[in-house]
């Protein structure tokens, strides 16, 4: 007997069939890994599931027996929750209050909330989630808020519970609690539908895996027997290479440069200074990566870089040209190319199609606009280039909606535009964030071919593993500053970590 | 038509027919004798003559033109909640060239009156648009008070520079300075009488197809949706978010401008009293492009059909019905229209529940079939 059993599943969306009778089966008190490219319909068989969409074709079983879920409302009535791929918590309410939502208590229209505090707060005990309940969404960060969605599920006492990409957004550290949270809950007899894009982590925790390619199910493996190469030939339909061969980089002029850059904390926010003092280089074909725990001040580095944001003093040169008060569109026009860390606020327009989407930096120049009128003709077909070259998979072709596309093939449509751009610097901020492994292969070769056509790469990463294999050199940013210049090939994983966390630091010069 | 076309097409029907339900309910509850034929008025009036249809497609005018400023902020992320005062500065400026300026000759003071009123309307705009672009303050806001602004000002505009004693508005144009009527006259007639409809109407359909050019097919288009959709990608892609915001709200008032002069060029005799009131163009415009669904073609048929139960709404006074009566089944019916989108999510929700139960339903005959699965 299964808990749950999704039985020749069809979903369909205008252009594509997104699940193609799929059968997939939860046994109670497991960890079921769903694994498969980006657009292979893993987020849409799991809203089937939860009620947000309905399929055309098959049946869904509780226990072996059939159920009828139209909403959520329907699922959580069943005991099933879902953490989405992109959180939907309300973010000027608290935590509590998010919590909450949906089932509030209330004696005579008055929210009674004490129960729930209690009731949270041992929820939060238990697990071992540091959080407090009463800060407002909005002021806690991104694994926090995935705590506050994983409690939903658990104050409404959820039994089955579904993950979609948990870890993508999160710190190594908070993917190691994570993995450990789903573990227990494991252990309590809850069921998990776990989705991800990381081997590593299917591997450490989950029972049996599930993959899908192109709407299909190709299989559900026993995890412990099946290796991270079989998973990957399962998912992808070929072998796929998880190192990548990398030739000695030719460093070439330096291209930017960054001397002495400050930013002060703003007094709304925690106070402290965002920036201190940073210098470096970045040359002409090298891979510079910036390690460093999330909220480090990568982020600010790159807005001060990108011109998000202006910079209260230092100096930023471009090919030597001091770019430090340039406006945004002269920092890209001085060859500079941005994948941006968060996709839907800065990467793309939701509402755009995928052809306009690929646009966004260029619709101006002369080769998409003739006397202030865009070349539809054009861009359609510069758009179906990008689609083959860089295999953005969609429903309906260069005209989709950006919104309705898979979170993999969204970051692709950045990608594709950045590179083909054709940058001298290329600031890549966290680009194989949910992208699949064929995709992340993909584009590491990518990355790697900018550096040998003397193309100076800028990539910030969280994940050691990626900034070891791809880098040719590694900073380390710590509250602000840069602690650390390394060679990755001279540098261990303990080493890096102890930088990252602070607890060791060298003195940096500027190179 | 697609899917999404259907449904919003369904959605505006839709929430023109509650709207009128609930003023037919109204009426039943004033009046019950009454309340049949004065609704039949509503629905059939406008279409009952060819001078009615004229008379319709000369109260779209305007409203068009409103709908449109509306919806062409709208799309960029504004909301221009000060058509009126935009649409009173217009009317004003181009009563003011069409009565002083009668050294121009009459096809060029018309032209005169038109651009003036657009500039007029676009200055009015464009100070909200300053304010929200350097100083942040929200437009509707800045817009609530530039429309109170501008009516007062207007008022002692016209009490010091045009104004007739004898009928206490402003001073009548001469007749050489309203809109020609381009023979539209013969068409629109009936046996007595022939409506005001003039080039007007044209003017307005040349102006929403060249607004449609605008947002769909330029890069300035491209550009002021991308930051009505996303601010923060609009500057990543280093678009000059306050420039857009700046020239949109310009846009949007010169289109509210327009509106005015057009309204008072319209030859029906038209002048401006002197009273505290916005003008309600304005207002209904946000009906018109909501109606519309933002979308300049739509706006042309929802305006027109605004601008049709109107005109029946009006005639129901002939039916014993009281004038404030009159005035809040009318205003329910064409404000009830604004809610448009809120109706257009139920039927979306509906129509995909309704699409469950029949699998329900399918899914039952085969259980009853007795064929296990
Ligand atoms: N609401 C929608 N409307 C139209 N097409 C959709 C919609 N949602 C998903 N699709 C399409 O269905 C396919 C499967 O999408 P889905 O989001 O399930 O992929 P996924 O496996 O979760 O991918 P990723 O790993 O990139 O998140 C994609 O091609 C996508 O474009
Ligand atoms: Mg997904």
């Amino acid at each position: 007997m299964y808990i749950i059993e999704m039985r020749n599943i069809t979903k369909e969306f205008p252009g594509i069939i997104a699940n193609d009778n799929i059968t997939l089966q939860l046994k109670k008190g497991e960890i079921h890994a769903l694994l498969g490219e980006n657009g292979a319909g893993k987020s849409t068989l799991m809203s089937v599931l939860f009620g947000l969409y309905k399929q055309e074709k098959g049946s869904i079983y509780k226990n072996d027996e059939e159920v009828n879920i139209t909403g959520p409302g329907d699922a959580n009535s069943l005991g099933i929750g879902m953490v989405h791929q992109h959180f939907k918590l309300v973010h000027n309410f608290t935590v509590l209050e998010n919590i909450v939502l949906g089932v509030e208590t209330t004696q005579k229209g008055v929210l009674q909330m004490k129960d729930a505090r209690e009731k949270v707060l041992a929820l939060s005990k238990r697990y071992g989630f540091d959080i407090n309940i009463d800060k407002e969404i909005r002021h806690i960060s991104v694994g926090m808020q995935q705590r506050v969605e994983i409690l939903k599920m658990l104050y409404r006492d959820n039994e089955i519970l579904i993950f979609d990409e948990p870890t993508a957004v999160l710190t190594p550290q908070e993917i190691e609690a994570l993995m450990k949270t789903m573990k227990d809950m494991a252990a309590e007899g809850k069921s998990i539908l776990f989705i991800t894009h990381k081997l590593d982590e299917i591997k450490q925790v989950a029972d049996r895996c599930s993959v899908l390619r192109k709407g299909k199910m190709i299989g559900t493996v026993d995890v412990a027997s099946t290796s991270k190469e079989e998973l990957s030939e399962m998912m992808v339909g070929r072998k796929v290479a998880l190192s990548l061969d990398k030739e000695e980089a030719k460093i070439g002029e330096t291209i930017l440069e960054v001397k002495n850059l400050n930013q002060k904390g703003k007094a709304d926010e925690s106070g402290k200074d965002k920036l201190k003092n940073i210098s470096f280089n970045v040359k002409a074909g090298e891979i510079l990566c910036i390690a460093g725990i999330e909220g480090n001040g990568q982020t600010d580095l790159v807005y001060a870089l990108t011109g998000l944001e202006e910079i209260d003093s230092g100096e930023i040169f471009m090919e030597g040209k001091d770019i430090s008060k340039a406006k945004i569109r002269e920092r890209t026009e001085s060859g500079i190319a941005h994948i941006p860390e968060d996709r839907h606020k800065h990467g793309l327009v939701l509402d755009y199609s995928l052809a306009y989407n690929t646009i966004l930096q260029t619709y101006y120049t002369d080769t998409f606009q003739k006397g202030g009128f865009l070349k539809k003709q054009t861009i359609l077909e510069y758009a179906k280039k990008l689609i083959n070259r860089f295999d953005i998979r969609s429903g309906q072709g260069e005209e989709t909606m950006t919104r309705s596309m898979s979170g993999g093939n969204q970051q692709k449509i950045i990608l594709a535009r950045e590179i083909d751009r054709d940058p001298k610097l290329l600031i890549a901020v966290q680009p194989t964030r949910g992208l699949d492994v064929g995709a992340i292969e993909y584009i590491h070769k990518q990355l790697l071919a900018q550096r040998d056509s003397g193309k100076a790469v800028l990539l910030i990463s969280l994940e050691l593993e990626e900034v070891m294999n791809v880098s040719d050199r590694i900073l380390v940013m710590y509250e602000g500053e840069i602690v650390a210049d390394v060679d990755p090939k001279q540098v261990t994983f303990q080493e890096l970590g102890l930088y990252m966390s602070g607890a060791k630091r060298d003195e940096v010069k500027a190179v | 038509m697609n899917r999404s076309g259907v449904l919003n097409f369904l959605s505006s029907i839709l929430v023109v027919i509650v709207g009128l339900l609930i003023g037919f309910i109204i009426l039943l509850i004033s009046d019950s004798g009454q309340a049949l034929p004065a609704f039949a008025t509503i629905l059939t009036f406008g279409a009952s003559s060819m001078r009615n249809a004229g008379d319709v497609l000369l109260f779209a005018t305007p409203i068009i033109l409103t709908g449109l400023s509306v919806a062409f902020a709208f799309r960029t992320g504004l909301f221009n909640i000060g058509a009126s005062g935009q649409f009173t500065f217009g009317g004003f400026v181009a009563i003011f060239i069409g009565v002083e300026f009668l050294f121009l000759p009459p096809p060029i003071r018309i032209l005169a009156s038109i651009i003036a009123a657009a500039l007029a309307g676009a200055l009015w705009g464009a100070i909200p648009g300053l304010l929200k672009a350097y100083r942040n303050v929200h437009e509707v806001i800045s817009c609530i008070m530039t429309n109170y602004i501008g009516m007062f000002f207007v008022n002692f505009l016209i009490i010091n520079h045009l104004f007739d004693q004898g009928r206490g508005t402003s001073t009548r144009m001469p007749s050489d300075s309203n809109l020609p009527t381009m023979g539209l006259e013969h068409i629109f007639r009936d046996n007595i009488r022939a409506s005001h409809v003039n080039s007007g109407i044209i003017i307005t359909i040349l102006i929403v197809i060249l607004v449609y050019i605008i947002l769909e097919k330029t890069t300035f288009g491209y550009e002021l949706k991308a930051c009505g959709f996303n601010k923060e990608a609009a500057k990543y892609a280093g678009i000059n978010e306050n420039r857009n915001i700046i020239f949109s709200m310009m846009i949007s008032g010169a289109l509210a401008g327009t509106a005015g002069a057009l309204n008072f060029m319209n030859g029906t005799g038209l002048s401006m009293s002197i009273v505290d009131a916005l003008a309600m163009e304005g207002f209904t415009g946000i009906s018109v492009a909501f109606l519309g669904l933002n979308h300049p073609i739509g706006i042309i048929f929802s305006g027109i059909l605004v601008s049709y139960l109107y005109l029946g709404g009006a005639r129901m006074q002939l039916f014993g019905f009281s004038i404030e009566i009159v005035e809040i089944v009318i205003s329910i019916i064409i404000y009830f229209c604004a809610f448009v989108f809120l109706v257009k999510s139920f039927l979306g929700n509906a129509i995909k529940n309704f699409g469950k139960k029949d699998e329900k339903s399918k899914k039952q005959d085969v259980s009853k079939g007795g064929t296990a699965v």
